[in-house]
C-alpha cells in the first residue's frame, strides 16, 4: 500500500512536470502546426542556466528562478525568431527540419560549453524546496508535493488567459484560421512570440522542477523527456491545454508505475511510446482533440 | 552538350571516382596523416551515402516523415554482429552473461549476414509499418522516432543478455578483409534503390509524394505503396547499420541515438530531399567536412605565445551545426535541389561562374544586377 501511494505521488509528480512542458508543445503546435523539437533541449538550457546562477554566480535560489524562467524566454523566443520565423512561408517539412536543426545546436553548444560530463544540480540549496517530508511511511522532498498543486493552478490560470483575454482571443483565432486571423488585423508574430514565451517559461519552471530530485543535468537530459512530452500532448489532443495536463499525468503515472514493477522497470520508456502507438489508432486525434478535416 | 559528351563525360567520371577510391586504398597510410583522413572520409561518406539515400528513398522520394532510420540500423548491426564474430571469440565477447545455447555455433559469411541484416529490418519494418504509416506527417515522425527508441530499449534489455549482450555492447565484428568491401555492398545497394526509383514503382513513390488524393484518384495502392517504400527503405538502413558495425568493429544500444537520426536527416536536407546523387555528394562533405576539415577547431592553437579562443574540444560540432543551420534556413532545397546531378547543370554552372569572372576584370561587376545562380542552387 505505501509503495503504491509513493508511486501514484511519484507519478503525478513527474507527469505534473511532463504536462508543464506539454503545454509548450501542444501550443506552439496548435498555432504554427509545428513539432518543436527543440522544446525538449531549451528545457535542458533552462537546467543549465540554473547551475550558472547557483554555482558559478552564487545567487540565492529565489531569484535565480526568476532569472532562468527570464533567459529561458529569451532563448525561446530568439529561436523562433531566427529558426522558424524566416520559414514561415515554405512547406511544413522544412520548418520541422530546422527545428531538428536547432535541437542538433543546443545539444552540440551544451556539450561545448559545459562538456559530455554531467553536471551537478545544485538542489541541496534550494530553500524549503528540497526539504524533506514524512507523511506516514512516505518520505520526499517538499517540491513532489508542490509540483502537481503549482501545475493545476498554473494550467487554471492558462486556461482563464486563454478564454478570456485579448490575447487568448486572439490565439485562438491564430490556431483555427492562420491567414484569416491575420486579415482580421490581428498581429501574428505577436501571438506566436507570446506563445513562445509562455511555453519556454513553463519549460524553465518544469526544468526547476524536475531536476531538484535528479540531481544531475547532462546534454541529452532534454531528448527524451522532450520526446514523452510530446506524447503527452499527443495523448491529450493536441491544441488542448487541459488534455495536456492529462496526458502528461497519464504518461507520468503508467511510467512511475511500470518503473515500480520489478520484472517490466527496465521498460518503463517503451510504455510511452506503447501508449501513443495505442492512442493514434483508436482516437488519432486524442482524448481532447478537435477533429480536423483533411482538405484536397 | 550531345548525349554521347555527356555519357563520355559520365564514364571518366565514374572512372575518376573509381580511380581515386583505388589510389587511397592502394597508397594512403593507414594512419598519421592527412591523406588517413581521406580514407576514413571515404568508407564512412560511403556508408552514410547508403544510409542517406535509402532515408531519402523514404522522405524525399515518397514524403513518408519517417526518423525510425537509428531503429533500423541498431536492428541491422545487432544482426550482422550476432552471425558473425568468430565462434574463438564468443566467450570473450560474451564474457559476462555467456552466450545463448542455440547460437554458439552459428557463424555466417559476410555477405550472407549483411543480407539477414537488411530482412531483419525489413520485418520490423513490415510490423510496425501496417499501423504506422496511417499516421500523418508529424505523427508519423514521433511514431518511428518513438520506434527506434523501444528497439533500443528493448535491445539493451536483460532478458535477451544472452543474444545482445545486454547494455554492454558486441566487440570484435569482423569486416571485410579488403578495404572495397563496402564500397562495393554500398555501391550495390545504392543502385538497385536508383533502379527502383527509375521504375514504374518509384513513379508511383513520387505520385504520392506531391499529392497524395490525386496518386489514389490515378489508382495507385496508397497503402501498399507506402509499406513497400518504408521497408526497402528499412532494409537498406539494415544494411548500412551493419556495414557501421563492421566499420567500427564494435556496436553497442548507445551507438545510433536519436542524434544518429537527425544527423542523417540533416544530409539528407543539404543533398537535396528527393535526390540520390545528392545525398551521396553531401553525406561525403558532411563526413569530410565532420571528420577531416573541421578536426582543427577541436584543438587549442596557438598564433606565437597567444592562444586562440573559443578552440576546445567540441567547437568543431557548433560549427558544424551552425554550418547545417544556415543551408537549413538559406539553402531550402539543399545541394541538388529534387533534381539529380546532371552534365547540363554543370556546364550551366560553370558558364555562369564564367561570366561573372568576365564581368569582374572588366570591371563591369556592378553595373547591372548579377544574376549569378548561387553555388546551392537555390536558384529555380
Amino acid at each position: 500500500m505505501d509503495t503504491f501511494l509513493q508511486n501514484c505521488l511519484n507519478g503525478l509528480s513527474i507527469g505534473s512536470i511532463y504536462a508543464l512542458i506539454a503545454i509548450g508543445y501542444t501550443m506552439v503546435y496548435g498555432i504554427l502546426r509545428l513539432i518543436n523539437f527543440a522544446h525538449g533541449d531549451i528545457f535542458m538550457m533552462a537546467g543549465y542556466f540554473m547551475i550558472i546562477c547557483m554555482t558559478d554566480l552564487l545567487i540565492p535560489w529565489y531569484i535565480s528562478i526568476i532569472i532562468v524562467i527570464i533567459a529561458t524566454i529569451i532563448l525561446g523566443v530568439v529561436i523562433e525568431k531566427v529558426a522558424y520565423k524566416p520559414l514561415r512561408d515554405a512547406p511544413r517539412m522544412s520548418i520541422m527540419i530546422s527545428a531538428i536543426g536547432v535541437s542538433y545546436l543546443l545539444e552540440n553548444l551544451a556539450t561545448y560549453i559545459f562538456s559530455a560530463q554531467p553536471k551537478s544540480y545544485p538542489y541541496d540549496k534550494m530553500g524549503f524546496l528540497s526539504s524533506k517530508v514524512t507523511l506516514g511511511n512516505i518520505s520526499t522532498t517538499l517540491v513532489t508535493f508542490i509540483t502537481p498543486v503549482l501545475t493545476i493552478l498554473l494550467v487554471i490560470a492558462l486556461v482563464i488567459l486563454i478564454r478570456k483575454t485579448k490575447i487568448g482571443m486572439a490565439m485562438r483565432a491564430v490556431s483555427r484560421d492562420f491567414e484569416t486571423s491575420q486579415l482580421m488585423g490581428v498581429r501574428i508574430n505577436a501571438v506566436i512570440s507570446f506563445t513562445f514565451v509562455i511555453g519556454s517559461g513553463l519549460a524553465a519552471l518544469g526544468s526547476v522542477l524536475y531536476f531538484i530530485p535528479r540531481a544531475s543535468v547532462y546534454p541529452l537530459a532534454g531528448s527524451l523527456p522532450g520526446l514523452k512530452c510530446f506524447v503527452a500532448a499527443v495523448f491529450g489532443g493536441i491544441g488542448s491545454i487541459p488534455g495536456a495536463l492529462v496526458g502528461g499525468f497519464l504518461i507520468g503515472l503508467s511510467e512511475t508505475f511500470v518503473k515500480g514493477s520489478a520484472t517490466l522497470s527496465q521498460y518503463s520508456d517503451v510504455i510511452t511510446f506503447v501508449l501513443l502507438i495505442i492512442v493514434l489508432l483508436v482516437k488519432p486525434t486524442g482524448l481532447f482533440g478537435e477533429k480536423i478535416k483533411e482538405k484536397v | 552538350m550531345t548525349k554521347t559528351a555527356k555519357r563520355n563525360c559520365s564514364i571518366i567520371g565514374l572512372a575518376a571516382i573509381a580511380a581515386i577510391i583505388v589510389c587511397v586504398g592502394q597508397f594512403a597510410p593507414k594512419s598519421g596523416s592527412q591523406w588517413a583522413n581521406l580514407r576514413t572520409v571515404l568508407q564512412l561518406g560511403t556508408i552514410y551515402a547508403l544510409v542517406a539515400v535509402s532515408m531519402n528513398l523514404c522522405n524525399g522520394f515518397t514524403g513518408l516523415f519517417s526518423l525510425g532510420q537509428a531503429g533500423f540500423m541498431t536492428l541491422g548491426a545487432y544482426t550482422y554482429a550476432i552471425l558473425t564474430i568468430p565462434v574463438a571469440s564468443r566467450a570473450g565477447v560474451y564474457y559476462l552473461y555467456g552466450v545463448a545455447g542455440w547460437l554458439s555455433n552459428i557463424v555466417l559469411p559476410i555477405p550472407v549476414a549483411l543480407l539477414a541484416a537488411g530482412l531483419m529490418a525489413a520485418l520490423l519494418a513490415a510490423l510496425i509499418g501496417a499501423p504506422v504509416l496511417k499516421l500523418k506527417s508529424d505523427y508519423l515522425a514521433i511514431a518511428t522516432l518513438g520506434f527506434a527508441e523501444v528497439v533500443r530499449i528493448v535491445i539493451a534489455s536483460s532478458p535477451l543478455n544472452r543474444i545482445t549482450n545486454g547494455s554492454l555492447g558486441l566487440t570484435k565484428i569482423p569486416g571485410f578483409s579488403s578495404y572495397y568491401g563496402i564500397f562495393i555492398v554500398a555501391v550495390i545497394c545504392i543502385a538497385v534503390v536508383v533502379l527502383l526509383i527509375n521504375s514504374s514503382y518509384g513513379r508511383a513513390f513520387k505520385a504520392i509524394r506531391d499529392d497524395e488524393v490525386a496518386a489514389e484518384a490515378m489508382g495507385i495502392n496508397l497503402a501498399h505503396h507506402k509499406q513497400m517504400s518504408f521497408i526497402i527503405s528499412s532494409f537498406f538502413a539494415g544494411i548500412g547499420g551493419a556495414l557501421m558495425a563492421m566499420y567500427m568493429g564494435a556496436v553497442s544500444s548507445t551507438t545510433f541515438t536519436i542524434a544518429v537520426t537527425y544527423f542523417i536527416l540533416l544530409i539528407v536536407v543539404i543533398g537535396g530531399m528527393g535526390s540520390v546523387t545528392g545525398s551521396i555528394i553531401s553525406s561525403l562533405l558532411v563526413i569530410a567536412a565532420r571528420e577531416w576539415w573541421l578536426r582543427p577547431l577541436d584543438q587549442t592553437q596557438y598564433i606565437g605565445t597567444h592562444q586562440v579562443p573559443l578552440l576546445k574540444a567540441g567547437f568543431r560540432m557548433v560549427v558544424f551545426s551552425v554550418i547545417l543551420m544556415i543551408v537549413v534556413l538559406f539553402f531550402r532545397k539543399g545541394i541538388m535541389g529534387d533534381k539529380e546531378f546532371n552534365w547540363d547543370d554543370v556546364a550551366k554552372f560553370f558558364r555562369a561562374i564564367g561570366r561573372f569572372f568576365k564581368r569582374l576584370f572588366t570591371g563591369q561587376l556592378f553595373k547591372k544586377k548579377s544574376k549569378t545562380p548561387e553555388a546551392g542552387g537555390d536558384a529555380k
